[in-house]
């Protein structure tokens, strides 16, 4: 009788356990889908991080809210790298092996992105950069399973150079910050400005967070470069302007699509007049003529943005606006399963974003061109639509 | 072509310069009173910036907002001292550097809470409308700069030999013990020498913030210049410290134009290295 009991236990144990490993192996539909999201959200390059997360978070918690991709609700984790390459790639690690993400939004910045890449595409995950550097993505045959939104610096550098050959002008001068942005930056100003009938003059480089570059704009003084482009982000470009000032120069001074932000016009103040720079259409969204695809899309994420954050809207946040908004279509098709999500992304076609339009194939894995650009100017501390 | 640019460099470097000579004075200060090197003088500059950059939002006048950021860090500087320099029990130099070194982060984290991780802009003291000097140009902020950097080391000077606290002061870096014997408040003095300190990075913070904008993580670089420019000038005197801040911000500008812009802080640290091994006593030999 014992005997029998405690058999009938055993086979119960077993029956449980055997349950229990099904259970584990095979998740319940409605666990939550993580996606892993890595942004420099403090340290210098905060200004990109902090709404690169505010606008993830905000997609996670719309779709969320409406019952989530084919009713499994997103789950978004989020770390700061701080935009440190040691604290990026760690990040991913953990968002692969601890979180089990499906796919990873970010990094914000190129070198951080660079790192995260290797990771990601050894473990077969989806990445969806938020750095502008071309060699994210490129040649996208070896990144397989890395995209990005940001327009890219070569875009940007064949708009400016287009508005500076359309002006007559010949000669430049680059000022370029020594981060990976400027490096990407100075190597497409040099590698295109023979295609637009430029040459370069002179060119200087700058440290991040150096505080004075009128050595390096007195040396440019010296040439007779008709123009200065400048290629760097956070506040070191609006010190450039700031400088440029103190020395009466008074060529015009181009700046990257890195400074294209409200914050500049208030670090440059008054030397900010003039400035010309390539924007994302969501900088003069309410500019835009109403014949635009992208003018919806911007004025529904800048209205949606400054209502949850009381914050103005920034092209940076856009990158993950995007990124988040195709992921999504690609979840619908794709169970969560990383292999399919990439398939779906790659396959995205006239996708309109607040950054572009997006046409992603197996050869480009940005999808976008210099179109995505407007260049504009900053007149009565306000970004003006010019070209 | 070589001469124009170089008077450019000139200003420039003199300017920074200037900046890292007052923050110099302010290491020199405290070594004189306790013999150690006080870390969180950076943050000192930074506080003094984005306080004055606070009042001037909210109530636009700079004089107010100078006097304003210098008072408020004063107060940090006396406040930093009791609490975290004079209680501690065992007060070898090692120890309360390793405190000020601690300060200086606690301060920085406490600074990007309280204004985030953003840089903010002051207005220049008198308009941004450059100065021609021949080939060169200058602006009204660079006189500013440079000419209070003056009055503030005249002062100095004059209060450390004509009044009698300053005459205190320096006796107690003479002889800390004899001081005591006479009569002198030893940690009276040291107290004062946290305050002037604090008092003369918070005014450099703030002469430099229109030029090149105020940010939490601005002090931590500008105090390490400062300390350059103090080792350089012997950390003993005064004029050395403000010597070695005016040639350590020219040799920066130089490097930048002449050799390459990469070389900036690179030539800060050679110059202190260089001293280190060299002429550790300093190229002016301290008067102490």
């Amino acid at each position: 009788m014992r005997r029998t009991v405690i058999l009938c236990g055993l086979v119960a144990a077993l029956a449980g356990l055997m349950l229990l490993g099904w259970g584990c192996s095979k998740p319940a539909p409605n666990e939550p889908l993580v996606i892993g999201g890595i942004f420099s959200i403090t340290g210098p390059a905060s200004y990109l991080g902090e709404p690169e997360r505010n606008s993830m978070e905000m997609v996670i918690a719309e779709t969320t809210g409406k019952g989530g991709v084919n009713w499994r609700p997103l789950k978004a984790v989020i770390y700061d790298d701080e935009g440190d390459v040691t604290k990026a790639r760690l990040h991913a690690e953990k968002l692969i092996q601890k979180d089990k993400a499906v796919a990873i939004i970010g990094p914000s910045l190129t070198h951080t992105s660079m790192a995260v890449l290797e990771v990601t595409q050894k473990a077969k995950l989806p990445l969806i950069s938020c750095a502008a550097g071309s060699a994210i993505t490129a040649p996208a045959k070896d990144r397989v399973w890395v995209f990005k939104t940001p327009q890219t610096d070569q875009m940007a550098v064949a708009r400016i150079y287009q508005y500076l050959q359309k002006q007559g002008l010949k000669k430049v001068a680059i000022l370029t910050v020594s981060t990976g942005f400027g490096v990407a930056g100075k190597e497409q100003l040099l590698a295109q400005a023979s295609k637009f009938g430029l040459t370069v003059v002179a060119q200087e480089v700058f440290g991040e967070k150096d505080t004075d570059m009128t050595p390096q704009l007195t040396k440019i003084r010296g040439t007779d470069a008709q123009a200065v482009i400048c290629w760097g982000t956070g506040p070191a470009p609006a010190l450039v302007a700031k400088n440029m000032k103190q020395l009466a120069m008074t060529i015009p001074l181009i700046q990257s699509h890195g400074a294209a932000s409200k914050k500049f016009i208030e670090l440059a103040g008054d030397a900010g007049e003039g400035i010309i720079m390539p924007a994302g259409k969501l900088t003069i969204w309410n500019q835009l003529p109403d014949n635009d695809p992208q003018k919806a899309v911007c004025k529904e994420y800048a209205t949606k943005y400054t209502a949850k954050f009381k914050a103005p809207e920034s092209s940076f946040g856009g990158y993950a606006y995007d990124a988040m908004n195709m992921l999504l279509k690609a979840l619908q098709k794709s169970e969560g399963n990383p292999s399919k999500i990439r398939d779906e992304l790659e396959k995205i076609q006239k996708f309109v974003g607040v950054s572009g339009i997006f046409n992603m194939s197996p050869e480009d894995h940005n999808g976008l061109t210099p179109e995505a650009f407007v260049m504009v100017k900053i007149s009565n501390g306000q970004f003006k639509m010019i070209d | 072509m070589e001469l124009a640019p170089l008077l450019q460099y000139l200003i420039s470097g003199l300017t920074n310069g200037a900046i890292y000579a007052l923050i110099a004075l302010g290491f020199v200060i405290i070594y004189h009173a306790t013999t150690i090197i006080n870390f969180a003088q950076g943050e000192m500059v930074m506080l003094g910036a984005l306080c004055a950059i606070s009042i001037y939002h909210l109530y636009p006048s700079l004089p107010l907002a100078f006097l304003g950021g210098v008072v408020l860090v004063t107060v940090v500087g006396i406040v930093f001292e009791r609490l975290a320099l004079r209680p501690v029990k065992d007060p070898s130099p090692i120890t309360l550097i390793i405190i000020t070194v601690g300060g200086a982060v606690f301060i920085k984290g406490v600074a990007m809470l309280l204004w985030g991780k953003e840089a903010y802009n002051l207005p220049s003291f008198s308009g941004d409308a450059p100065f021609h000097m021949g080939t060169a140009t200058i602006l009204p902020q660079n006189l500013w700069v440079l000419g209070l950097t003056a009055v503030v080391l005249l002062g100095m000077e004059a209060f450390f030999r004509f009044t009698l606290v300053g005459k205190a002061m320096r006796a107690c870096a003479y002889n800390p013990r004899a001081a005591r014997l006479v009569g002198i408040s030893l940690s009276r003095m040291v107290q004062l020498s946290f305050a002037l300190s604090a008092a003369l990075g918070a005014g450099a913070g703030i002469l430099i913030a229109p030029l090149t904008l105020g940010v939490y993580d601005m002090g931590t670089m500008l105090g390490l210049k400062g300390f350059c420019a103090a080792i350089l000038g012997g950390l003993g005197s005064s004029f050395g410290g403000v010597l070695g801040g005016l040639i350590l911000g020219v040799a920066e500008s130089l490097a930048t134009g002449l050799i390459s812009s990469g070389y900036r802080d690179a030539v800060a640290f050679f110059i202190l290295l260089l001293v280190l091994f060299i002429r550790p006593q300093g190229l002016f030999k301290g008067d102490s």
